[in-house]
């Protein structure tokens, strides 16, 4: 017994210690801050032949997976406007960090590439919460950001500009879908239980209020939980027509597999997902989606000749089995979206490219793509597709014009109150 | 009414996998009292067999079985060889044990990356998995799914074969006198160190099988072992520190409670309510389910 007694302390004592060194760690990482030098613009380092951009993703950890793309479809960009000829005469020189999965490691990365080596914009980012914590770092020293990832709205920060969807252009159009193409009316809300689809389902239940559909259920798992029997047995129990699926990756694998052994399909009940791209589809097992819905701005399957080059030459670059997603699309229209506004400024200083945004387009491989200069968010087309069993995304429902961008969904009256 | 039947059997399969993975945990933590922070990857080894015998074997179902014994070997030489290497230097210092297996943990996680990739792979399930058994048909039907079935009589199958080792073999009397005397069992003549490899490797190659296991039910990827590892930890300790049968009350009890709470409420709370239980059930009983009265096994 004392044995035992023994080992319980010295546990004990080893989590103590195991909590004390990571605290050290986390403050460790908070000493290197310098303190805030106030809001004003950027220097941006225009001494040498070239121009210097900051590519900060995640390349270590468990966002590595995702954020690994959106550097890849960065750099092939660059490389593009490199060999066209790069800005203002001038050729690229992307500075690549590894924000770690970490947040306050974002913050400091982000402070490190504008303060020592003076970029002229940033590019990067994927989880909200690493948006959060670099937000004030570029409102402080008057960089720029864009951001390349479909998020939860009720954001606008003049230091950024957002290139993926907001709520009305992804989860609105989707919900609309549903609604008037499949007839849906009960919902079944399944999310990880963070902000993204916290957020996103007090929108949802304000829309379905005001459009008369009913929510039978609303169910969050931990990040990363993998144990989804009882959620499955809920689903099918409660009889609705559609599930709306903001479960963020592992889960997606044993929430499907759940799904599918109790026997629902996507004609019973099909589930429209808003977190599973092309990248998603592979690790999940495209048998397991087969039928089932998503809704983006983009897919590698999208019609036109900006998607065809674009598709061919990330291939070219990377090889040949890699897919492309929305979030790369974003990610690549972002880095010529900034090229563009340079261009029209004639100038590489931050508030010179802002004043030049609005109204700058792209050809994007997503169709042509517009800055607003009010929200600095774009005009977008949205997007619903299908999974095939091959994995492949088909597009069965487009909004045809691009959707103009409200992150605050003021023109939505239902929306009143969520923000 | 069938509602609350078919959850818990649902609780019983989530208890089959915590079983599978507390089997292995409660030879080298129980018995040996290592606390193996690596034991996670080991599991993530078996399930990588799963997925490497695939590209050869195309049929999953053959494919699946012919993983079991090469998982359990392949987990159970990487515990040999984690044995030899490091814990047995390490046996008086149970705090650097922690830290040295938490090292090799993250270095197994990192040459998974390197080797498969970032990204979660998955593996085919083979048909005779999929679907459901009905045990109760009609309006308001008992369903039971064959994957979950499989996997509870693995869960099944392994609590045999351990305790029929560690009563009936001779491997299993070594193992017990080890754990109850360590001198007395040196000066009879058996050789401890090799006792103790063989009982890290049984304890490592359950892992393995238990990894075969969760690719039924969920991703392969990295850091697959780390997300369960802590709930093979709290079965063993509810179950009682080195007690078999108790592991088996404990893995069960804690899936039905999960699955039963987890339908009437939501998971959160469902997960809370589980822990409550498990720290209120501790008070009242600090040694689990199971005294250890003696040193005995099983």
């Amino acid at each position: 017994m004392p044995r035992i007694r023994g080992q319980r302390h010295r546990l004990f004592a080893a989590a103590v210690t195991a909590l004390t060194v990571m605290s050290l760690a986390a403050c460790g990482a908070r000493t290197g801050e310098e303190p805030a030098s106030g809001s004003q613009a950027a220097e941006v380092d225009t001494s040498g032949d070239t121009i210097k951009v900051g590519l900060l993703n995640s390349l270590s950890g468990t966002m590595a997976i995702s954020e690994v793309t959106v550097r890849d479809a960065l750099l092939l960009a660059i490389e593009e406007i490199n060999a066209d000829g790069g800005v203002l005469g001038r050729q690229i020189e992307p500075i690549s960090e590894d924000g770690a999965s970490d947040w306050p490691t974002f913050a400091e990365k982000s402070e490190k590439l504008i303060q020592q080596d003076g970029v002229a914009a940033v590019f990067g980012c994927w989880t909200s919460a690493s948006r959060k914590a670099v937000l004030p770092v570029f409102e402080q020293n008057g960089s720029l950001l864009f951001y390349p990832v479909q998020y939860e709205g009720l954001e606008q920060s003049p230091n950024i500009f957002y290139t993926g969807a907001t709520t009305n252009q992804q989860i609105i159009p989707a919900l609309d879908y549903l609604r008037e193409e499949e007839d849906v009316e009960s919902l079944y809300l399944v999310g990880s239980d963070y902000v993204f689809p916290r957020t996103a389902n007090r929108i949802i239940t304000a829309y379905a209020e005001e459009h008369g559909i009913e929510i039978v259920g609303e169910d969050y798992a931990p990040l990363g939980s993998t144990e989804f029997a009882t959620i499955a047995t809920k689903v099918e129990d409660s009889g609705a027509d559609a599930v709306f699926n903001t479960l963020n990756g592992d889960s997606n694998v044993s929430f499907f597999r759940e799904y599918a052994a109790t026997g629902l399909t996507a004609e019973t009940m099909p589930v429209l997902s808003v977190s599973i791209a092309e990248e998603e589809v592979a690790g999940i097992g495209a048998e397991y989606l087969a039928g089932q819905l998503t809704a983006w701005n983009y897919y590698q399957t999208t019609e036109g000749a900006a998607n065809e080059s674009f598709v061919q030459a990330f291939q070219d670059r990377y090889g040949e089995d890699r897919p492309t997603s929305d979030p790369m699309e974003a990610a690549y229209t972002s880095v010529y979206l900034w090229a563009a506004m340079v261009e029209e400024a004639g100038s590489f200083e931050v508030e010179d490219v802002r004043a030049a945004a609005d109204g700058i387009t792209f050809d994007a491989p997503e169709g042509t793509v517009t800055v607003d200069g009010d929200t600095q968010h774009l005009f977008k087309t949205s997007r619903i597709g299908r999974i095939g069993a091959d994995g492949a995304i088909t597009e069965v429902w487009s909004s045809g014009e691009p959707i103009r961008p409200d992150p605050y969904l003021e023109t939505y009256p239902w929306a009143e109150g969520l923000s | 009414m069938t509602v609350y039947l078919s959850q818990s059997f649902t609780g019983i399969s989530i208890g089959a996998v915590l079983l599978l993975i507390a089997l292995g945990l409660s030879l080298t933590f129980g018995q040996m009292g290592v606390i193996n922070m690596a034991h996670g990857e080991f599991i993530m080894a078996g399930a990588y067999t799963v997925y490497m015998l695939q590209g050869p074997i195309s049929d999953a179902g053959v494919s699946l079985l012919l993983a079991l014994p090469v998982a359990f070997l392949v987990a159970g030489a990487m515990g040999a060889l984690l044995e030899w290497l490091l814990i047995r230097r390490l046996y008086a210092r149970p705090l650097d044990t922690l830290l040295v297996t938490w090292g090799v943990s993250l270095m197994l996680q990192q040459l998974a990356r390197d080797v498969f990739g970032a990204p979660n792979v998955h593996t085919s399930s083979p048909d005779w998995l999929s679907g459901r058994l009905t045990l109760i048909g009609g309006e308001d039907p008992l369903t039971l799914a064959y994957s979950r079935l499989f996997i509870l009589g693995l869960a099944v199958a392994a609590v045999a074969a351990l305790t029929l080792t560690l009563r009936r073999t001779p491997l299993g009397r070594r193992m017990r006198a080890v754990v109850q005397h360590r001198d007395l069992a040196e000066a009879s003549g058996i050789a401890t160190g090799r006792v103790d490899r063989l009982t890290f490797f049984l304890g490592s190659g359950l892992a393995g099988l238990a990894g075969v296991a969760l690719t039924l039910v969920g991703p392969i990827g990295p850091t697959m072992g780390t997300n369960i590892i802590i709930d093979a930890f709290l079965v063993i300790v509810v179950g009682g520190i080195g007690r078999l049968r108790g592991a088996v009350v404990a893995a069960f009890a804690l899936g039905v409670l999960q699955a039963v709470m987890e339908y009437s409420t939501t998971v959160s709370v469902a997960r809370v309510t589980v822990l409550i239980a498990i720290v209120a059930f501790l008070q009242w009983r600090p040694q689990g389910i199971h005294t250890l009265r003696t040193r005995s096994l099983a």
